[in-house]
């Protein structure tokens, strides 16, 4: 992967901006996934085989799966992202570009902010919209499945926001990727019961404006303070 | 040594706090004992039978300072996390990391309680009532702790990054808890929860008390001892730690 | 005093498993801790020295 380098400043041209730098680390990010397509689609068919799995597990009762659907197919999100996470600083950190990046102009948590956008888009984006196919393997009505994939399409970001966090802090550590999980998964619990109660509730007629509005309120929370304790962890492990 | 008067940083030094340490462990100690010992007489001797739980409900004095423990442990560990990412003290780091296995135990000990005393009155070993949800979950958080501190191999970084974890952690621990609340409430009914303390008769209210500040001490007092440890560990290439280590039996 | 007899107080009104399964566990819980701290501070001594937080990168140097 070629390393960042951004524009020397000269006489006629101010040096680059935080949004550019921000810019430039997103699509160099999307621009990388691009290239090797097989990490994310690897992510995307463990998404699908896992939802797969359940229905063989427990029997294939109608009724039970229309119960169990929305909790299998937002477990099996939690950690199909879990899976690519690991990818969101390994990489920089193998080839280098993470130092430089720790060095640039750009504020850390805004360069953070960007990569993890980066990886929602071709990550948890993917899973909220492969999310009705597999919801039609549980014969999920059709009013859940909409639910459902904007649930998935609000609570997606917040486990590339959190997984940050955690993937930054086991940058370069031995046994990266099971710890990973080991640390993300409890503290998007709150994710997980809201994003898959969505459906319960709106099911039930309850109306899923509580379930979102919680779900938009940690997002907010997360899109603040993820970037800053993931560029703290950063700094932590490369100083 | 300046004798300007009060400085907070007077003990940070390892080697001030480690003395000051091994003074306090064996008085607070006597003192977890004594609380303990007094706590278990009148919660076991003297607080009468309750009506609807019978005597399983005594299962309450170990269970609910264990629980309360279980949380002040890792606020007060994420407290001294940030003071040491603050800071920049080893001491505060350590203190944080020496929390963490007391915490995690006391944590174990609230899920193993009330689990034995879910089964007498609801019937099942597990019940997912809001509570108990949330006390496995903070397992899980503790047990993230302690496992990013063992994989880092550079004492440094494992503090700071676990310190960063424990800071994330306790910003979440409400919502997790509030979370795990509404879910309880929406999928079972508020009538399926850990069966509730016996409204409280003064005999079992004072046991209560008598036993969360006896655990407190207990939990100070391991601590310390466990800080103390841990300092002779990092600091054993100095002369006062070598010095301790070999005094020690 | 709630019991008149030791059998009774050991009996728990029939929840003897669970509260005795209780404090028991809650026992040797605390009281491991405290001798897994002990078997660490006897460890010490044996534990090898460990380099200081300084690494000397002077030529000829450790």
């Amino acid at each position: 992967m070629t390393p960042v380098v951004l524009p020397m400043p000269s006489r006629t041209r101010r040096p680059p901006g935080a949004l550019q730098g921000m810019r430039c680390a997103f699509m160099r990010d999307l621009r990388g996934v691009l290239r090797r397509r097989t990490d994310a689609v690897a992510a995307l068919v463990f998404f699908v085989i896992v939802v797969s799995l359940f229905p063989l597990g427990v029997g294939a009762e109608p009724a039970l799966l229309r119960t169990m659907a929305p909790g299998v197919v937002w477990v099996a999100a939690l950690l199909a992202s879990m899976l690519s996470l690991a990818r969101l600083f390994a990489d920089d950190h193998q080839d280098g570009t993470l130092e430089q990046l720790l060095l640039s102009t750009t504020p850390l948590p805004l360069l953070v902010l960007a990569k993890m956008a980066a990886h929602w888009l071709t990550s948890g984006l993917l899973l909220a919209l492969g999310s009705p196919l597999l919801a039609l393997q549980f014969d999920l009505p059709t009013s859940s499945i909409g639910v459902l994939a904007t649930s998935l399409l609000l609570g997606t970001p917040l486990l590339s926001l959190i997984g940050g966090i955690g993937a930054a802090l086991t940058v370069g550590v031995r046994g990266a990727g099971v710890l990973l999980s080991l640390l993300v998964l409890p503290l998007v619990v709150p994710v997980l019961i809201f994003g898959a109660g969505s459906v319960g509730a709106s099911e039930a007629g309850l109306g899923t404006v509580a379930h979102f509005s919680l779900l938009g309120a940690m997002l907010v929370l997360a899109l603040v303070l993820a970037p800053l304790a993931a560029a703290a962890a950063l700094r932590i492990a490369l100083e | 040594m300046d004798s300007k008067g009060f400085s907070w940083y007077h003990f940070a030094a390892p080697q001030r706090f480690y003395r000051l340490a091994g003074i306090a462990v064996p008085w607070i100690g006597a003192l977890a004992a004594l609380l303990i010992a007094g706590g278990l007489v009148i919660g076991l001797l003297i607080a009468p039978t309750d009506h609807q739980q019978g005597d399983a409900y005594r299962i309450i004095f170990v269970h609910v300072p264990a629980a309360w423990m279980s949380m002040v442990i890792f606020v007060a560990m994420a407290f001294w996390a940030a003071i040491g990412l603050a800071f920049n003290t080893r001491l505060a780091h350590m203190i944080a990391n020496a929390l963490v296995p007391t915490g995690a135990l006391m944590t174990f000990i609230a899920l193993w309680t009330g689990a034995l005393w879910g089964k007498p009155t609801w019937g099942t070993w597990w019940v997912w009532d809001a509570r108990l949800t949330s006390e496995l979950i903070l397992l899980f958080l503790y047990v993230g702790v302690l496992s990013l501190h063992a994989a880092i191999e550079d004492p440094r970084r494992a503090d700071r990054a676990a310190g960063v974890l424990a800071l994330v952690g306790v910003v979440n621990v409400p919502i997790i808890y509030f979370s795990v609340k509404w879910w309880n409430t929406l999928h079972q009914g508020a009538s399926i929860s850990l069966a509730k303390a016996p409204s409280m008769a003064t005999p079992m209210l004072l046991g209560m008390l008598v036993m969360a500040l006896g655990f407190w001490a207990f939990c100070i007092a391991v601590s310390l001892a466990r800080v103390r440890i841990v300092m002779l560990e990092r600091e054993r290439h100095t002369a006062w730690a070598r010095q301790a280590i070999g005094a020690a039996t | 005093m709630n019991w008149s007899s030791f059998s009774e107080f050991a009996a728990m009104g029939g929840y003897g498993l669970y509260v005795w399964g209780s404090f028991g566990v809650t026992a040797v819980v605390m009281l491991g801790e405290m001798m897994s701290l002990r078997a660490r501070r006897k460890a010490l001594r044996t534990l090898e020295d460990d380099p200081p937080d300084r690494v000397d990168y002077r030529e000829g140097a450790a």
